[in-house]
């Protein structure tokens, strides 16, 4: 029952891993769905699975700041002692990148909407204020970078998911573990 | 400047003179007139238009009952609000534009409201269906030009436009907003 309570220098909090793994499945989920549907033949589904994008894209950008408030709100575990300072930084540097792109994947997808002149309604319910007038070429641009964004950060999270990986199978060390609690207690026990 | 003034003032003469009398406006400008609809594909209300269509309108205020009202569309100049959307909906389940290239109105009556407005009625031929139609009008006059400005809503399934994968009203709505304003002058002759 110890690992129930984190403290902030040696664990993360329940929320913070609940967010980073919901929004994780999240973005991977509504990645991998627009990846499908751009190259697909207009039909009702087509229609459907953009709508569907969308809502889970405006979904993620409202997760994506209870996360960016829950992290400034507590600070996160320290790094290993042992990581060189390269690799701190590099890594400093990859999770201010991917903090940047939850918030600029979305809004680049929802500034491409209004360009295109198609309005985003969540849920079908609820309708998004069009941040741009109707503009077709502005609307092309803005799909080139909003694809642009999203490689950008699918690289960055095979990085990321890749140093992870390193860290527990190479280095034996617990970055993996305090995200995935279930890792540390297999692995060496209770963390402390 | 100032020598354009009495030019101004001949015109203005010249182009109230009709309006102080009955007058009948026959017509019918194409470059100030426009058609424009919205449809919601789930629930995201999509703007569209067409840019090629012509009527053929005589309309004297004072004797709406005689007023004679026409109209046709070109299908295949439709802006549904995307490249993919315009392709589509030229298609067989949509609109068919090779079969049929022309969507017709016809008014059959027009009976004055009061205010300025009138209620249309006629028949609306798209794909082949023809329809009874009908829909309130709003004249507006200034000059020697009338403004017609009505809006109305059609659905699409009378006229089966959206067969097939589209019939169903989940993605695309049954209900076709329209709203149309169609500009028409005083003919030189009915001075």
């Amino acid at each position: 029952m110890n690992s129930a309570i984190h403290h902030p220098q040696t664990g993360y909090t329940h929320t913070a891993i609940g967010l980073h793994w919901l929004i994780a499945i999240a973005i991977i989920g509504t990645f991998s769905l627009g990846l499908y549907m751009h190259e697909l033949p207009l039909s009702p589904q087509k229609l459907k699975l953009y709508s569907w994008h969308k809502w889970a894209g405006v979904t993620i950008f409202l997760f994506v700041f209870v996360r960016l408030a829950w992290r400034l709100a507590h600070q996160p575990p320290a790094l290993p002692a042992a990581m060189p300072g390269w690799q701190r930084s590099v890594a400093e540097a990859t999770h201010v990148l991917l903090y940047l792109l939850m918030f600029a994947v979305p809004l680049s997808g929802w500034l491409m909407s209004s360009a295109k002149g198609f309005q985003t309604v969540w849920f079908g319910v609820l309708p998004l204020p069009d941040l741009l007038q109707k503009d077709t070429d502005l609307g092309d641009l803005l799909q080139q970078m909003h694809m642009l964004l999203n490689f950008t950060m699918a690289a960055l999270v095979g990085a990321h998911a890749g140093a992870a990986l390193k860290h527990h199978f190479l280095d034996r060390d617990e970055i993996l573990a305090r995200m995935l609690p279930f890792l540390g207690k297999s692995k060496n026990g209770e963390p402390k | 400047m100032k020598f354009r003034l009495p030019g101004l003032a001949l015109a203005a003469i010249l182009l109230s003179a009709p309006v102080a009398q009955a007058v009948e406006f026959t017509q019918y400008q194409h470059g100030r007139s426009s058609l424009s609809f919205v449809y919601k594909q789930m629930n995201v209300p999509v703007d569209g238009q067409f840019k090629s269509f012509r009527a053929k309108i005589a309309f004297d205020p004072a004797k709406p009952a005689a007023a004679k009202a026409e109209f046709e569309i070109d299908l295949a100049s439709v802006d549904a609000g995307s490249k993919d959307a315009n392709d589509e909906v030229a298609a067989k389940a949509w609109f068919d534009t090779k079969t049929h290239p022309v969507a017709r109105f016809v008014a059959t009556s027009v009976k004055p409201l009061g205010n300025n407005r009138f209620e249309v009625a006629g028949k609306m031929s798209i794909k082949g269906k023809t329809q009874d139609l009908s829909t309130p009008v709003t004249v507006t006059q200034q000059g020697s030009n009338a403004t017609f400005d009505g809006s109305l809503v059609l659905k699409r399934a009378d006229y089966g436009i959206g067969d097939g994968v589209w019939a169903d009203f989940g993605t695309v709505a049954n209900e076709i907003q329209i709203k149309f304003r169609l500009v028409a002058s005083a003919a030189a002759a009915t001075k």
